[in-house]
């Protein structure tokens, strides 16, 4: 017996029931659709939350004085004033993964200018600062590093600032506004980034040299915070192994003694959100597997409703000459172009979903090419699988009584 | 003569519960080429297991059966089934026609699990064998479009595609009218002209008077072997019958 003949008989068998085909396929191609729509949703909003945190700098690492007890008491990481400009110029020397260093000083308070004001906060940073955060200069430019050893009162604001103080669309390069009772003249003004994935307002501050901020507004010398951005989000590991041995080095910690510092990088951040939506995307799989598996059933449910039914003609087909294997192959074709079939249109309908839903909903969408082929393959496998047990029922049935079968 | 089939001493017990039935019980007889022959008996006189056995469906308990000279009692399921595929043409009381299918692709079905048989000789050879029945001018009607007579022939075109050893019919006018019957009847005798080998099994005595020869069964055991001499002329019987109204 040749896979052709067996291919058309199987396609025939079909042929003569079409509608009951039709909604045996329907299952799988529920259940396939929803696979892709659900893992493009999935895929989607997280690749749209990795996205955002690219945007603040996924490469970015964040050190805070901290860990370090007095009397046994843990201090607050503002009262401790172990980083110091040396640590900074230090690791900008002598670590190798890292790129851009920038120490960060910052205060809240109210921004004046004229009849308008603006709660805000004001960091006290060097260039490399907005290199870090990847914030661009619209408009103006940076300060200086003269402007840093000057402490000059100059800085440069987000657009939520501008709004607020230059309401009436005023340009306001050039103009001294004051933060507190500090006067400072803008000399550029920063590009919108719009809100984090956290939801704060990143256009919401303004950026002044550091030892502006440290000298007239906190009169501080220590840092409250170095940020730096490793080479790739893939150095950071290396990046912090050096920063924490420069600052050990630096704070004369013998070996056993805790750091008095602690480092954060935006990848353990962007690692726990994409966790988020990673289960997320488990979760709609799992549901849309669910629907693929009950397709399956549906399948095995038909084909062996259809081998009970054609008893007869399995009967005559071994009498005949048509071997057991001959019976098993053609019913395990039948439930394998069902499903493929189904896979197929499944596919089609699947990712027109998503695209429906990106669309309609405007909810980020990413079609994975593994998912469509995994999604085929499960219900290629899930025809054989459901169409197995049938199959074998056809095949072992004895041509005697199925010839008789009434 | 060349022998077609041979039986010898061909039992076969079947187990029900603790009870053993002795379906046959002895059956020894042999057949030649060209021989219409009649298996006559009446219900559990064992013919339905003869058949089953003649047709290769199942295996004597003891005995052994050579069908056109190869033993069939050693034979394995698959090998059982290509010798029927090759040599075997079946037809059935209930003609077992397959739905929604054309008469040509129902005659064309054996040749479709003969790997050495092209898509093109398998339709040449439906077609002549269609046009032997008498077919020729409803090859592509469906099963379900023909009468109960038209679907015998087609079933009997099925059974001669292979060009097989041996016809094995099984009541194959049961049922079907006397007229349809006779017309059915007429295509058997013209078969056994042209020197094909049948074995009709029937309850029907007056079909044993158009074969060639006559075996009865009786429990299991051949009570009769006749041959008879003074064979009638099925198509003289059916121009005899009263014209139909209709």
């Amino acid at each position: 017996m040749n896979l052709t003949n067996l291919f058309k008989i199987a396609l025939k068998a079909l042929g003569n029931n079409k509608f009951r085909g039709f909604l045996t396929m329907l299952g799988i191609i529920i259940g396939v659709a929803a696979v892709i729509t659900m893992l493009a949703i999935g895929q989607g909003s997280k690749r749209s939350i990795q996205a955002q945190i690219s945007e603040m700098g996924s490469n970015m690492i964040m050190i805070h004085p901290g860990g370090e007890r007095r009397g046994g008491v843990r201090l607050s990481a503002d009262d401790m004033e172990t980083l110091k400009i040396e640590d900074l110029e230090d690791i900008g020397s002598q670590a190798g993964f890292v790129t851009y260093v920038s120490p960060a000083v910052n205060s809240s308070g109210q921004a004046i200018y004229g009849a308008h004001n603006t709660p805000t906060t004001v960091y006290g940073v060097n260039r490399d600062y907005l290199e870090i955060r990847r914030y661009r200069v619209e408009d103006g430019d940076v300060f200086s590093d003269r402007d840093i050893q000057t402490a000059a009162k100059v800085c440069l604001v987000g657009k939520s600032v501008v709004d607020e103080l230059f309401p009436d669309g005023q340009n306001p390069i050039g103009k001294v506004i004051r933060f507190g009772s500090i006067p400072l003249r803008i000399v550029g003004v920063l590009e919108s980034k719009g809100y984090n994935s956290m939801g704060m307002d990143q256009d919401d501050l303004i950026i002044a040299p550091y030892t502006t901020v440290q000298k007239r507004i906190l009169a501080i010398t220590h840092l409250q915070e170095i940020v730096c951005s490793a080479l790739a989000e893939d150095y950071t590991e290396q990046a912090i192994e050096e920063i924490t041995s420069i600052l050990r080095d630096n704070h004369r910690l013998r070996p056993g003694d805790e750091d008095d510092f602690s480092i954060r990088s935006q990848q353990e951040l962007s690692s726990m959100m994409t966790s988020t939506t990673d289960m997320m995307t488990v979760l709609l799989a799992a549901v849309a597997g669910i629907s693929l598996l009950v397709g399956g059933i549906g399948i095995m449910n038909i084909m062996y409703v259809s081998v009970t039914e054609r008893t007869r003609e399995i009967g005559l087909r071994m009498s005949i000459g048509a071997k057991g294997r001959d019976i098993l192959a053609q019913f395990l074709i039948e439930s394998i172009l069902i499903s493929v079939t189904g896979g197929l249109i499944g596919v089609v309908l699947g990712i027109g979903a998503a695209f429906l839903v990106n669309i309609l909903a405007s909810y980020p969408i990413y079609i994975q090419p593994w998912s469509v082929i995994l999604s085929f393959a499960v219900c290629t496998v899930t025809g054989v699988f459901f169409g197995w047990y049938p199959a074998r029922k056809a095949a072992g049935l004895d041509p005697i009584e199925a010839i008789r079968y009434e | 003569m060349k022998e077609i089939i041979r039986l010898e001493d061909i039992r076969r017990d079947f187990t029900v519960g603790d009870e053993t039935v002795h379906a046959l019980r002895g059956v020894t007889f042999t057949i030649t080429e060209g021989e219409f022959v009649t298996v006559m008996g009446s219900s559990g006189s064992g013919k339905s297991t003869l058949l089953n056995i003649l047709g290769c469906l199942d295996t004597p308990t003891s005995g052994d059966y050579y069908l056109d000279g190869v033993p069939v009692r050693t034979m394995d399921k698959n090998r059982r089934a290509t010798l029927r595929n090759r040599k075997i043409g079946f037809v059935f009381q209930s003609y077992n026609l397959l739905p929604k299918t054309t008469a040509v692709e129902n005659v064309e079905l054996p040749l479709m699990y003969n790997p050495s048989c092209s898509a093109r000789q398998r339709r040449e050879k439906a077609v002549a064998a269609l046009e032997a029945v008498g077919l020729g001018d409803r090859l592509m009607h469906k099963s379900n479009q023909m009468s109960g007579g038209q679907m015998q022939r087609v079933a009997i075109a099925r059974a001669l595609v292979n060009d097989p050893a041996v016809i094995l019919a099984d009541e194959a006018t049961g049922n079907l009218d006397t007229r349809t019957s006779y017309e059915v009847l007429v295509l058997f005798q013209q078969l056994h002209a042209q020197g094909r080998t049948i074995i009709f099994v029937t309850h029907n005595p007056d079909i044993a008077r158009y074969s060639s020869r006559n075996i009865t069964l009786r429990d299991g055991r051949v009570t009769g072997d006749v041959r008879n001499h003074d064979i009638l002329d099925a198509a003289r019987t059916l121009a005899s019958l009263p014209v139909e109204e209709d």
